[in-house]
């Protein structure tokens, strides 16, 4: 097939001493990058594109994509370790990751993720061969009802997510939206609660904000109080015996999870503006959904790791798709990818992959290569970040701080920025006090402004007439199953009390 | 030879000289620090794109001796980089790459209190026209088919832009008023999401940039009908202009780099003649060409009279929209 000899010519092209050097140099600084709290692949990207006009645009873009890899599976690392989402897609690899490395097993929830990742890229990137062409017509078909309606879909599917308590979940859910609106509006064009004037607020917030101030201030508080000082350090050791029996562990509990995350997580991934966090956010609320042991999520399951992880890899791979194929980014990683085409002299849209084959086939093959690369890499540090969890809490603490006011400081370079955080962190820490889930505010801050504009949009486009949800061809089924999803819980207690009385 | 102090010092000296770039002798002034390079808008935009093409022609041919640094300010239509220009620490190293909300944002939002007529000019580095664009399965092919069109379909006909006050729902104002077209306007955050929702026709026609609708066209998707230029483009001869039509009207997306204000003359000299030679390079030159952007370049006077006179456009025009 015609596929089988492009794509071997684009892996040999990603194999030339050059770019497999380009390759290990960019899965590396991206895995570290992304392993920095608040400094994600958007930053490394931005960052190192100036360096990519001294090499030809074929290298440029494999070596920029290495590091948006690496840095995808650098983001689980901070998840695990310090238990900050060092980005908006690693959030979900928190829930389960967080609760492995405080019962002395971040060793296997770190495995756990580098080989769910490592799955998600390769399937995503398999897909990403053989339908590229027919997977980008099909997210053109995704207009902001169909969007609006995927994101209602990310919503049903954490509904569940925060416990017991919903009456907390749906308070925390709205206190983050009410957060998402914040700043400028796209719609009327006017500035929103732009809070005591304070010029600030007229960028909104961000994510980083507060994810840094809930899990890097918050958090750390939490744990100090909790503790008063007597902190019992579990003392996790690495050795290759223990690599390999946290392998095999990983494959056992955690393949559930890696498939749902590949194949959502590249679906979502594929569609313009969703990008790869709502991918992960829905693949691990559905794997949630289908296991059989629902109650070991968010206690430490490697299926709740597996999920996410597997997910953001993928779904990174799927926003490239259509970038290449319509000139549009999915993510703003890919956002300056695409101005680094440019840059190059190319144009990404329909024609690139007629006019620039070897370009589009030598990056294809280079999403193998990476794949592989990030892996053997990833494995290889991680007896170096468990490491660093066996530092007493008393040097540990204070590291989580500082490492969280630079990451905070250097996403925006905002001081700002800097205040919100803090009074974020201790918001979070009385919230937590009393027993709010906060998870539920932090995604509600990623989905809420792709959400409300699509919202907004569908409903100018009919006139008002809330119907377009499910009159659409696409839009219809999600709507439908996402309000199916979203009453569920309420069907279930209806019948447990039918049964009672 | 015997190293006395003063062979020593005047050595060092010797080394230190050599060791700069040969720029830095041109004039006294020499950055001291890390250059703050704003963009006033989002990652991926037209701006965007400008702003780290131009980073990249500085650093491949190491012309300053200190890196540019691009950082987006875009919150708020470039209200958050216009009141980080304001009220810049250090003005002789805070620069910024503008585009039209450099003129709409301090109008629209009084309470920001920006005039930008205090703002250094640097460097034109050239204008972006606006082409109307429709899908080619609309079976559209010229203006006034499409004008025929949008009243036949009395307020339904769905256009997409960039949200009200922004460059492009000026010109659809214009051109509404001067047609009497009712359109059905959906703001989007960015002019790639547009030309995205044009591609899947999810909207009927956009108001773009050549560069965001350039990768459709090639492919056949998209139609030019109008350029809203002063002459017809190089690039899509057979489009007929506004100014073709009767009506005197063009509009550009200005692509600036500015200083903050209160810059020193000599630090402002520096910074032209550095983008001054980017601006002249083969590399900026065939960026203009492949992307459709005019040149305009003009000297410090004539951009303070050009900024009083586009600031007065503006202020009239959307005053327009607004009633």
């Amino acid at each position: 097939m015609e596929v089988f000899s492009f794509l071997a010519d684009g892996i040999f092209l990603a194999l030339q001493p050059v770019n497999l050097a380009l390759i290990l140099i960019g899965v590396t600084v991206g895995l570290f990058i992304g392993a920095m709290p608040g400094l994600g692949s958007v930053n490394g990207v931005a960052i190192l594109l100036p360096i990519t006009f001294l090499v030809p645009p074929a290298s440029a873009i494999i070596f920029l994509a290495a590091i948006y890899y690496g840095a995808m599976y650098g983001g689980a690392i901070s998840s695990v370790t310090l238990g900050i989402p060092g980005a908006s897609t690693a959030v979900a690899t928190t829930f389960d990751g967080r609760p492995l490395a405080l019962q002395g097993r971040a060793s296997l929830a770190l495995v756990t993720a580098a080989l769910a990742s490592f799955v998600g890229g390769t399937v995503a990137t398999v897909f990403f061969t053989l339908f590229a062409p027919l997977l980008a017509s099909v997210a053109l078909n995704f207009g902001p009802p169909e969007i609006f309606a995927l994101m209602l879909l990310a919503f049903a599917t954490f509904v569940g997510l925060g416990g017991d308590d919903i009456p907390k979940t749906i308070f925390s859910i709205c206190f983050g939206l009410v957060l998402a609106t914040v700043g400028f509006d796209t719609i009327s064009g006017a500035p929103r609660l732009v809070l005591f004037d304070i010029q600030g607020f007229v960028r909104g917030i961000g994510f980083i904000v507060l994810a840094i101030g809930v899990y890097g201030i918050g958090e750390m508080l939490w744990t100090l109080e909790q503790t008063r000082g007597e902190i019992t350090t579990t003392n996790p050791k690495m050795t290759a015996k223990g690599l390999a029996s946290d392998a095999k562990e990983a494959v056992q509990r955690g393949w559930k999870g890696t498939w749902i995350g590949s194949i959502l997580g590249f679906f979502v991934g594929v569609l313009p503006a969703a990008g790869a966090t709502p991918g992960s956010l829905m693949s691990y609320g559905v794997a949630k959904i289908i296991s059989k042991t629902p109650h070991e999520y968010g206690n430490g399951s490697p299926d709740g790791v597996a999920a996410p992880e597997a997910a953001n890899n993928s779904a990174s791979t799927g926003a490239m798709l259509p970038m290449l194929t319509l000139g549009i980014p999915g993510s703003p990683t890919t956002a300056i990818l695409l101005g680094g085409m440019v840059i190059w002299g190319l144009t990404p849209g329909p024609r690139l992959f007629l006019d620039e084959s070897e370009f589009v086939w030598g990056l294809i093959g280079s999403f193998y290569v990476s794949n592989v690369a990030a892996v053997l890499i990833n494995l290889a540090f991680i007896p170096l970040f468990v490491w660093m969890l066996r530092m007493p809490f008393t040097i540990l603490a204070p590291l989580i701080v500082v490492l969280s006011i630079i990451g905070g400081f250097a996403a925006s370079r905002s001081m700002h920025d800097l205040w919100m955080i803090v009074i974020f962190g201790l918001g979070a820490f009385f919230l937590r006090k009393f027993d709010y889930p906060l998870a539920p505010a932090v995604l509600a801050i990623v989905l809420g402004p792709i959400a409300e504009p699509t919202l907004r949009q569908s409903l100018l486009l009919s006139s008002g007439d809330p119907s377009i949800f499910f009159t659409r061809p696409i839009a219809g089924p999600i709507t439908v199953i996402a309000i199916i999803l979203i009453l569920l819980p309420a069907l279930k207690l209806l019948r447990r009390n039918g049964r009672v009385s | 030879m015997k190293l006395s102090k003063r062979n020593f010092l005047g050595l060092t000296l010797a080394t230190a000289l050599t060791a700069l770039p040969l720029i830095a002798l041109a004039d006294g002034w020499q950055p001291k620090r890390p250059i703050d390079f704003t963009i006033m808008a989002g990652a991926g935009g037209g701006a965007d794109q400008i702003a780290r093409f131009v980073q990249s022609v500085v650093d491949a041919n190491d012309m300053t001796n200190r890196p540019l640094v691009p950082t987006n300010r875009g919150g708020g239509s470039g209200a958050e980089a216009l009141l980080h220009l304001k009220d810049a620490r250090d003005p002789d190293h805070t620069i910024m790459v503008t585009l039209n909300s450099f003129y709409t944002t301090p109008i629209r939002q009084e309470a920001l209190n920006v005039n930008i007529e205090s703002f250094t000019p640097l460097t034109m580095m050239g204008v972006d026209p606006f082409v109307l664009w429709v899908h080619k399965n609309s079976g559209i092919t010229t203006f006034e088919q499409y004008v025929e069109k949008v009243k036949s379909m009395n307020g339904e006909y769905v256009m997409g832009g960039t949200g009200a006050g922004q460059e492009d729902s000026i010109v659809i104002a214009y051109m509404s008023g001067a047609y009497g077209l009712d359109i059905k306007y959906i703001p989007y955050d960015g002019g790639g999401a547009v030309a995205k929702d044009l591609a899947g026709q999810q909207i009927m026609a956009t108001v773009n940039n050549p560069a965001e609708a350039k990768g459709f066209y090639e492919a056949g998707e998209f139609v030019p009908l109008l350029a809203f230029s002063d002459e017809r483009m190089g690039a899509y001869p057979n489009v007929p202009t506004m100014k073709e039509k009767g009506h005197d009207f063009s509009y550009y997306n200005q692509r600036a780099i500015v200083g903050a204000p209160g810059m020193s003359d000599q630090a402002a000299a520096y910074y032209r003649d550095i983008f001054g030679k980017v601006y002249e390079g083969d590399e900026w030159q065939g960026y203009l060409k492949s992307e459709s952007l005019s040149p305009l370049p003009m000297d410090e006077a004539t951009t303070r009279k050009y900024w009083a006179t586009q600031v007065e456009n503006h202020r009239q025009l959307l005053s327009e929209i607004e009633n």
